[in-house]
């Protein structure tokens, strides 16, 4: 990757949480924690990685993505609207009764939600389900989902990490948001989910650990995993959670928070700041 | 305003668990919303946070219980029901075990969380399991005595818990006895029976209403679903001859069905159900909802009047 192509990137990562932090600030509360920590992986999969077409959503040929810790929608929505799928006003309607932007993804509601999620651990079977129904109608498209660490408590979570292998579903590629966070606390103290590499190794599939806000190994690591044939691959990131927004990174507090306009006032002119250090 | 719902509930927890070291508390990372912190702090080797794993925790409730602990697992409705409905149908009910499985969030109260955690069918899941008693408290006085009778009760329990907000319906220890519905107001028109937080109030306001167009409307607060207060819904068909069921649930399955159910066999009377009706969740303000499923007090006025015209 390019020093250009990761310049791009990052303005676009940032450009992606100053949306969404003001989606969530416009109500006022929302899931800050979990949205920020998947936006570079977001970033790098809907500006390098995917095959998508903002005008015809469901296009056969797309490739896919199961974002199946739903409350974290808001930040897709941002790169959604960023990509044409819908106008930019959209994202001042989150959670607004009759919105088309819903906390949770509705692959009904929102054009380019590919599933319905929100009820956690469900989501990495869909997306065994859409890899098994792109093979078999021979589409070249790649399945992608991201699970949280503490979705990965949840036991469908593995009978799915059982079935992937099983099936050699190759053209699926998961990644888990490891911000070591959950609603109670941190993921340590109240179900450690490690060793998390040696787990999904054993469990068969192609596994890797990187730092999840860095595009350079993201990049590195989903070339590695379309490599990787015969198993399906999940690359794990070490992210910090609320990254970017002062009043929630990495801090517990940040999974469904309050967004004053203060704190938005706040991380608004620190992402501006960045900016200018680029 | 009092206390919240959930405090209530952690506090009689703790009162009770002072006195009885078979209470026991599970949660799977909703214990800042189910608000027990205070016991966990209190019981640390009581409590048990499984993470996000809600049929691990129903199993491992009943697994307490098997060996006479007295579990309260709770999660969002959605979850406490949908979820878990297998591990709480087998191995706590089926299994004939004592465990107390806390459903909170119920119906519209999810709001902005939105159609995925919008219950509007746990308690039509829950009517369906022999011998389970289905309890939902309307305000913090029954909270409290409800939350006392159901760990007194030896047998498995679905407890269908607002958390957020206060108010008070009932003066301070007024008694109450699972399975027995409470008349707060009486009247010679309707019957409104109502269930919970939102509900029951919502028909209080109703009832005004009816005053006002000259309807004497009297209010139910069924605070136990299962089993039914039979003696007191077939008694108040006759008296008043129309009857309208008010649930932050579906029309089907739940309150609405079940006093349906008993007078089509017992006494046979006019009736309208207010809920959603075939309707999923979905996200907005509390406000929006309530207008949008049309549990609100017009509506329940509305169909009071309509089912009063059709004798
Ligand atoms: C089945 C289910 N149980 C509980 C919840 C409530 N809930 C929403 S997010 C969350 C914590 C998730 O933690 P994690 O996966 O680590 O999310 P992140 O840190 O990425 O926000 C919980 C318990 C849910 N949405 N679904
Ligand atoms: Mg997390």
């Amino acid at each position: 990757m390019t020093q250009a192509q990761m310049q791009h990137l990052s303005a676009k990562a940032r450009e992606v949480r100053i949306n969404t932090l003001k989606s969530i600030g416009h109500l006022g509360i929302g899931h800050v924690g979990g949205a920020l920590s998947i936006v570079e992986v977001l970033t790098y999969l809907y500006y390098d990685a995917m095959t998508v077409h903002p005008d015809t959503p469901r296009h056969p040929d797309r490739d896919r993505l199961v974002l199946s810790k739903g409350h974290a929608g808001p930040a897709l929505y941002s790169i959604l609207a960023m990509k044409g799928f819908f106008p930019m006003e959209w994202l001042y309607t989150l959670n607004v009764g009759g919105t088309r932007l819903p906390s949770h993804c509705d692959r009904n509601l929102t054009p380019g939600i590919d599933m319905t999620t929100g009820s956690l651990g469900q989501g990495l079977s869909a997306a065994v389900g859409i890899a098994l129904a792109c093979r078999m109608d021979k589409r070249k498209s790649t399945v992608y989902a991201i699970i949280g660490d503490g979705e990965s408590q949840e036991g469908q979570v593995w009978e799915a990490a059982m079935t992937a292998p099983m099936f050699k579903l190759d053209n699926l590629i998961a990644f888990t948001d490891f911000n070591k966070m959950q609603i109670d606390g941190k993921t340590a103290d109240i179900m450690n989910i490690e060793k998390l590499e040696a787990k999904w190794s054993a469990f068969g599939w192609h596994t890797q650990r990187i730092n999840g806000h860095d595009f350079a190994e993201l990049d590195k690591a989903v070339a590695a995993a379309r490599e990787a044939s015969g198993t399906p691959s999940m690359i794990i990131l070490d992210t910090i959670k609320g990254k970017g927004c002062p009043a929630a990174e990495n801090k517990v507090s940040s999974h469904n928070m309050p967004l004053s306009a203060d704190d938005l006032e706040e991380a608004l002119s620190a992402l501006t700041a960045a900016e200018g250090d680029a | 305003m009092g206390k919240d719902m959930r405090d209530v509930y952690t506090e009689t927890l703790i009162e009770l668990a002072e006195k009885d070291d078979r209470i026991c508390v599970l949660e799977a990372d909703l214990m800042n919303a189910t608000g027990t912190r205070p016991f966990s702090q209190r019981f640390p080797e009581r409590t048990f946070d499984v993470g996000v794993s809600e049929a691990d925790m129903v199993g491992t409730a009943s697994g307490l219980s098997a060996e006479g602990k007295i579990p309260f697992a709770a999660s969002f409705s959605t979850f406490a029901s949908r979820r878990v409905f297998d591990q709480f149908f087998l191995s706590a009910n089926y299994a004939r075990l004592n465990v107390k499985l806390v459903g909170t969030d119920p119906g519209i109260t999810a709001t902005y969380n939105g159609g995925t955690h919008m219950s509007f069918e746990d308690v039509g899941m829950m009517r369906l399991i022999p011998d389970l008693t289905i309890v939902e408290p309307s305000d913090i006085v029954s909270c409290a005595a409800l939350v006392k009778a159901v760990a007194r009760h030896s047998g498995c329990v679905y407890l269908r818990m607002h958390r957020k907000g206060s108010q008070e319906l009932y003066p301070a220890d007024t008694e109450f006895t699972l399975g027995k519905g409470c008349v707060l107001r009486d009247g010679t028109d309707v019957t409104l029976i109502a269930s919970g937080f939102v509900m029951v109030p919502e028909a209080l306001r109703a009832a005004e209403l009816l005053e006002k167009s000259g309807i004497s409307a009297a209010v139910i607060d069924m605070h136990t679903i299962k089993p039914l207060d039979a003696e007191l819904v077939v008694a108040y068909a006759k008296k008043t001859g129309a009857i309208v069921t008010c649930e932050n649930h579906q029309t089907a399955g739940g309150l609405g069905g079940a006093v349906a159910e008993l007078l089509a066999e017992e006494h046979p009377t006019r009736m309208g159900r207010i809920g959603s009706q075939e309707r999923f969740g979905q996200v907005g303000t509390f406000e929006y909802l309530l207008n949008d499923y049309r549990m609100d007090a017009v509506s329940i006025a509305e169909k009071a009047e309509n089912v009063i015209k059709r004798r």
